[in-house]
């Protein structure tokens, strides 16, 4: 398991800085994307895989670490995913106001 | 009182008044008036108050605990000379406001005015009360930050710009010399404290640190203090209104530089490196500002030169190091505050009433302004050094001293000579300065009828001048005492023997000071002609410009340099700059991969992958690469493709124990996919061709260059990922969670407690992010221009109602309002089903997977249903959507329930917790955290909204447009 995600993280990280350095601003924003989901896989990795051992306890429990996937990375996660689509909304609309200034959706706003 | 709560008052009454000034209306101009004269009034009074404490080389003084961690102390104290700088900034600062008052315009936005005021008379008490030299360092700070500011203050025009940050780059850039040396002089000491400081006079003098701590300080004392060469920036300083020039040129500002000069005097001085440092720069400070003076065409110009050199002069004395000399330089700082604070007073009218303040225009308004006249005339004659008035006991006092005899070296031995050659000059500029407004033939064209000014206004200037004669009548009884308590603070308890008398005697001070005036008359009738010539600024020293020299270093570096440096380093284009990025990321990566040599398994055995698992990631490699590939010509698909790796991405997080974040994943994904789907409407066509023609060379290249990185990138992360993964979990921060999350959080789902209790500061940041981020987006979106080629329809609609009009019996826009039709019916019928399903998500977050993200988003793709199917029109008549009301409301909830804890005596965002029973619903926690995730819920509805009704609006805004071309 622990082999596959690492290369799922790797193909999805690679697969988005290709987009990322490429000249069109919609292969940048998808390329983003992937990066995030790499990225968001690679801090969930962190606190170490584990199967049916969401972290949610039994009321009045004094919750002992070792029986619990590690919430802290999810919840930095969390959060990574929320600001991850306001960065994405804000792209968007940077390339889409790029695009209707310079006519082009050449990265550096070139013509042709 | 206690001198203590006296000390707090004096220093922290005008910060306070500057706030309170500050939130005054733009226009309340005698309520600014009352609030700073009183204050100054009050601080004054706090003064006197205090004097009981400073006689006999006695001081007070009161502290607190600054930055304990440092040793740090914040230490009010006040000795002979800090109490008379106090009494010289709190009475001539409540003066100047009440000339202020008549000085500035209505228009002006006053209270703003006065608000800098009270604040940089703060800053000035602030170090003449140091205790402490860092707390020196930081007050002198303020000091310059607000003389920029007040400099500044008429900011629509360009020389009072120019001039504040001339002022600001020159006296920042001294007390950054400055704090640096106070630094080498706490290490001498090994204490800040100014008590310590000033018992440890020999250590500091015999220190191998002692010259460069002399001379940092001495640059930062020399450019607060426009000591040459650093002079330039005092007459640039004249842009500021006049009561600010009075101010800052008689008891602030400028004399805070030889204020340290005096307050380091008892450890400082008596050295060779301190003689011949200080004394060639008051020299040449003395003499060339005098001369400089004559020739200022502008009245502030001539008053602003002639503060120069009479800073010279200051600097002079307490450089020849001899407990006399410090003496007199106390005097004349006392001596030329009064008389300097005066003429720029009378500059001040005399540019009020007539418009105009060039001596070339100015003539004869003894006529119009007798009174204004004869006080200008006391003051002017102070400043020449005729006899029964103040300047004339200090000058003579400088005289005596610059005859006595110090070094014994040729510098030493010239001084008489130059110091009435000084003496001759500025006899000449305070002549020119009279004879030049105030007599001569009757003024010609000028602006205004010039009058005397209002009573008041010019009753400070009354004041002042009578003080300078009184002072030059009597000085004994008047300033004595003063005096010797100001100077047992710099020389030590046993002052030297002096005598405050107007008639010493024929001895050779008076000659010189007779010289001074006879040649000063001779001179300046010999100049008259030459002067009346008009031609600004003096003979022979044209090249003597270090202002020019300033502007050409900061030309060179802030201009030339900077730009050479960005022509090498500097690329305007994106790829470059993200190659480097990248390039710097896995370096940074690669170095303690290998340097730790932790590539490769670690020690906890990997668990076999499960088919299901594989199958998945196979899918999930197999989308992230397709969209890599399609995202240039086949925009959808690769949404789609995107949209499927984000889809095994929320599978993981399922797999391995995270609902929370699966959920949340899935349904940003479908928010994103349908704002990324909106925006690719606006994006050009770009259509692959059928037999592409072979790339050049150099693309390939950076195809394959671009493919190495990406590769050494994914292999990178992959390593790193596998090597920790592999590696058992210490104990980290997570134990602290899991334990309390029940307990003391009073929820049961860890995370949710983690985001909305234990670091819910965090969260509301990020809210207030997606905050920003939306209202970023609407405005953007607000002057958006389409490109001419995607404004028309989209080529359904335009098939569509191209079908409508061949057919007869239909009209356009029948068949694009019959489009979706069902999809429509289903999603209205949806969202209240949706509404329900976002407020389960929302009340079962505390204890189980939801909480107010992702119920904020399902609400918001409820809503986005509706425009998908409906329409934006259509919708928008149907139901109300105020994403700003949303977002407002939901900040403001979240960040109330932080404060509603600081209400009760808790600190901000602490959380209390009960469960109750709610009947139908059940048992259902009750936590302040769920109030607080209420205004997360609200806040992300209305953000998501906003952000995806605007990208939606577009599409109108374009039909318009297509409808009116």
């Amino acid at each position: 398991m622990e082999f596959l995600l690492a290369i799922g993280i790797g193909v999805f990280a690679g697969s988005g800085v290709w987009l990322l350095l490429r000249p069109r601003t919609y292969q940048v924003i998808i390329g983003l994307s992937l990066v995030s989901y790499a990225v968001n896989l690679f801090i969930f990795g962190m606190g170490r895989l584990r199967s049916g051992a969401a972290p949610i306890l039994e009321k009045g429990e004094v919750g002992d670490p070792a029986r619990f996937a590690d919430p802290m990375p999810q919840a930095l996660v969390l959060t990574a995913i929320v600001i991850g689509f306001a960065m994405t909304a804000l792209f968007l609309v940077v390339i889409l106001a790029a695009r209707g200034r310079t006519g082009s959706d050449h990265v550096d706003g070139l013509g042709e | 009182m206690s001198d203590g709560m006296l000390l707090v008052l004096l220093l922290s009454l005008p910060f306070a008044g500057s706030v309170f000034a500050g939130f005054l209306p733009t226009h309340a101009r005698n309520a600014a008036v009352a609030l700073a004269g009183g204050i100054a009034v009050a601080t004054t009074a706090l003064t006197v108050l205090l004097y009981k404490a400073t006689v006999n080389g006695g001081y007070a003084r009161t502290n607190f605990a600054w930055i304990p961690s440092l040793g740090l102390d914040f230490t009010i104290r006040i000795d002979g000379i800090a109490w008379l700088f106090c009494l010289l900034i709190c009475g001539i600062g409540a003066l100047i406001v009440l000339y202020a008052r008549y000085y500035m315009s209505a228009e002006d936005p006053v209270p703003r005015f006065f608000s800098f005021l009270l604040a940089f008379m703060g800053s000035m008490l602030g170090i003449v009360l140091s205790g402490n030299l860092i707390q020196l360092v930081f007050f002198w700070e303020l000091t310059i930050l607000f003389s920029f500011l007040l400099i500044g203050y008429w900011h629509h025009n360009a020389p009072a710009r120019d001039g504040a940050r001339m002022a600001l780059t020159v006296t920042g850039a001294g007390g950054l010399c400055l704090f640096a040396g106070m630094l080498l002089l706490g290490r001498i000491v090994g204490s800040y404290e100014l008590d310590r400081v000033l018992a440890a006079g020999d250590a500091i003098r015999q220190s191998p640190l002692y010259l460069p701590a002399l001379i940092l300080i001495l640059i930062g004392a020399f450019t607060k203090s426009a000591q040459f060469p650093f002079h330039f920036w005092l007459p640039q300083a004249m842009a500021a209104p006049t009561p600010v020039s009075a101010f800052l040129h008689s008891t602030t500002m400028v004399k805070a530089g030889v204020f340290l000069l005096a307050r380091l005097w008892p450890v400082m001085a008596g050295t060779d490196a301190w003689f011949y440092l200080m004394v060639p720069v008051g020299l040449t400070t003395l003499v060339l500002g005098a001369f400089f003076a004559i020739f200022q065409q502008d009245m502030k110009g001539l008053l602003a030169y002639s503060t120069i050199s009479n800073l010279g002069l200051t600097t002079l004395l307490l450089g020849l190091g001899s407990p006399l000399a410090a003496v007199a330089a106390t005097f004349h700082i006392l001596n030329h505050a009064i008389f300097k604070a005066s003429l720029f007073m009378a500059a001040g009218i005399i540019d009020h009433e007539t418009g105009t303040r060039d001596l070339r225009r100015l003539s004869g308004l003894i006529r119009y302004m007798p009174i204004t006249g004869s006080l200008a005339m006391i003051s002017a004659a102070a400043m020449a050094g005729v006899p029964l008035l103040n300047g004339f006991v200090s000058k003579e006092m400088f005289f005596a001293e610059a005859v006595a005899t110090h070094t014994g070296s040729l510098l030493d031995d010239s001084l008489p000579y130059f110091a009435t050659l000084a003496g001759i000059f500025s006899v000449a500029y305070s002549i020119r300065f009279i004879a030049g407004s105030f007599f001569g033939p009757p003024p010609t064209d000028l602006p205004r009828t010039p009058h005397e000014p209002p009573q008041w206004m010019r009753r400070p200037v009354e004041i002042l001048a009578v003080t300078c004669l009184v002072i030059g009548v009597v000085p004994g009884p008047t300033v004595g005492w003063l005096l010797a308590d100001a100077a047992r603070a710099v020389v030590g308890h046993e002052l030297p023997y002096y005598s405050l008398a107007v008639w010493h005697g024929f001895n050779t001070p008076l000659v010189m000071s007779f010289i001074a005036l006879i040649g000063g008359v001779l001179l300046y009738l010999a100049l008259r002609r030459h002067l009346a010539s008009g031609v600004e600024g003096a003979p022979l020293m044209h090249d003597v410009d270090s202002r020019r020299v300033f502007e050409n270093v900061m030309l060179t570096l802030s201009w030339k340099w900077a730009r050479s440096l960005q022509l090498i380093i500097e690329t305007r284009r994106l790829q470059p700059q993200m190659r480097l990025l990248l390039l710097a990321a896995f370096l940074a990566g690669l170095v303690p991969l290998v340097e730790l040599g932790i590539a490769g398994a670690g020690p906890v055995p990997v668990t076999p992958a499960d088919p299901i698992f594989l199958t998945i990631w196979i899918i999930g490699l197999a989308c992230a690469l397709g969209a890599a590939h399609q995202a240039k010509f086949h925009r959808l698909a690769a949404l789609v493709l995107m949209g499927g790796a984000g889809l095994v991405t929320c599978v993981t997080f399922l797999w391995f124990s995270a609902p929370d974040l699966a959920l949340t994943q899935l349904l940003v994904e479908i928010v994103t996919t349908v704002l990324i789907l909106l925006g690719l409407r606006w994006l050009p066509k770009r259509i692959e061709p059928l037999d592409p023609p072979p790339p050049p060379p150099a693309a390939v290249f950076r195809r394959y260059r671009d493919l190495a990185l990406s590769i050494a990138v994914g292999t990178g992360l992959s390593l790193f990922a596998y090597a920790v993964m592999t590696r058992p979990l210490p104990d980290t921060v997570s134990r602290f969670f899991v334990e309390r999350a029940y307990v003391e959080g009073g929820g049961t789902n860890i995370v949710n407690v983690i985001l909305v209790d234990f670091r819910g500061f965090d969260t509301l940041g990020e809210i207030t992010v997606l905050c920003i981020v939306a209202l970023t987006l609407f405005a953007m979106l607000r002057r958006f221009r389409p490109a001419s080629e995607s404004v028309d329809a989209p080529e359904q609609q335009q098939i569509q109602n191209a079908y409508d009009e061949a057919t007869p019996d239909r009209t356009i826009g029948d068949t694009v309002a019959g489009y979706l039709f069902i999809p429509r019916l289903v999603t209205q019928w949806l969202f209240p089903v949706i509404a329900v399903l976002a407020v389960y998500i929302f009340m079962r977050g505390h204890d189980l997977p939801g909480g107010g993200f992702a119920a904020g988003i399902a609400m918001s793709i409820a809503f986005v249903l509706q425009y998908m199917g409906s329409g934006v029109r259509r919708t928008e008549q149907a139901i109300r959507v105020l994403p700003l009301v949303w977002m407002g409301l939901g900040l403001l909830i979240a960040a109330g329930t932080g404060a509603a804890a600081l209400v009760l005596g808790y600190p901000f965002l602490t959380t209390h917790s009960r469960y109750a029973s709610l009947p139908v619903i059940g048992e259902m926690p009750l936590a302040s955290a769920l109030i607080f995730d209420l205004g997360v819920f609200a806040l992300v509805v209305g953000a998501t909204l906003l952000m995806l009704i605007a990208l939606g609006h577009l599409s109108l805004r374009g039909a318009r447009k297509s409808e009116e071309a």
